[in-house]
């Protein structure tokens, strides 16, 4: 690949257009909400701990995650359903999701990611005093 | 429910739009073909398949698998995986997304003719189940000396 300062102003709007959007794919996912709560599930087979980034701040969630795949060095791919190494997938955050107190643990490739709502978004317990 | 649908639709946890990804996966070619019988690119679990003149590697990417509960078995040159995926979802949640599998499978896949079905490994990691099918010794290319 060519060094970007030495592309004209032409070539160099033509490559950001080809290679803005990156090869990745789009891992299934499962969201839930409870009363303290959201819960998301991905599927992500082939990414480790060391592949995965997960980035949570006040607004956006996003995954990333490389899949380490083992490959026998002069393989000729014959037939695939996947066509890339890395899953992404961004998700907006509302207010009431405390994003700093986000959870995340991954086994066999399914992340799970817990993001619990801010204290005045939980649900609150009302005693009721004897009179 | 419509309060529910409208606030998933305003932003509770939304996602971006991502169209423009997307089209370039659909039509961009990298190291794996996608040609052959892509349609059935929608069966569960997508499998990648290469081959080496030693052996053939087949790939089953299967998130949070028990993989004692599959049943791989090779006749002749067909593959057949079969297995399922139990998910435990609570129905009484209301759910934003719902799209992992959730159920049984089972896929077939033609390997090359020369496969030897007595030497197979397979190994499950991180969600990927990977297949090592050695294939007869005679398959390989071998070198002609020209006297």
């Amino acid at each position: 690949m060519t060094d970007s300062k030495e592309l004209s102003k032409h070539d160099l709007q033509t490559r950001q257009h080809r290679e803005l959007p990156q090869r990745s794919i789009r891992p299934a996912v499962d969201i839930f909400e409870d009363e303290s709560g959201i819960t998301l599930k991905a599927d992500l087979p082939g990414v480790t701990r060391e592949g995965l980034d997960i980035q949570v701040d006040k607004e956006t969630l996003s995954i990333d995650g490389k899949a380490e795949i083992e490959m026998p060095e002069a393989m000729q791919a014959v037939y695939a359903d996947v066509r890339a190494t890395r899953y992404q997938r961004s998700f907006s955050l509302s207010s009431e999701l405390e994003g700093d107190k986000a959870e995340a643990s991954l086994k066999d490739g399914v992340l799970s990611l817990r993001i619990p709502k801010r204290e005045q978004y939980q649900p609150r317990k009302i005693e009721i005093r004897n009179s | 429910m419509l309060p529910r649908i409208h606030g998933f639709d305003s932003g509770l946890f939304n996602e971006f739009r991502r169209l423009e990804r997307e089209m370039d996966q659909l039509f961009s070619a990298g190291f794996w073909p996608g040609t052959m019988r892509s349609a059935a690119s929608d069966s569960y679990p997508p499998i990648n398949l290469g081959v080496t003149p030693d052996q053939v590697d087949v790939y089953l990417f299967a998130a949070g698998l028990d993989p004692e509960k599959l049943d791989i078995t090779i006749k002749e040159n067909r593959l057949s995986i079969q297995g399922e995926r139990r998910l435990e979802r609570d129905e009484a949640t209301s759910y934003f997304r719902k799209e992992r599998y959730d159920g049984a499978f089972h896929r077939l896949v033609n390997l090359p003719e020369d496969v030897d079905a007595d030497r197979v490994e397979a190994r499950y990691d991180n969600g990927v189940l990977h297949l090592v099918v050695k294939r007869r010794e005679s398959s390989k290319p071998r070198q002609i000396t020209v006297q």
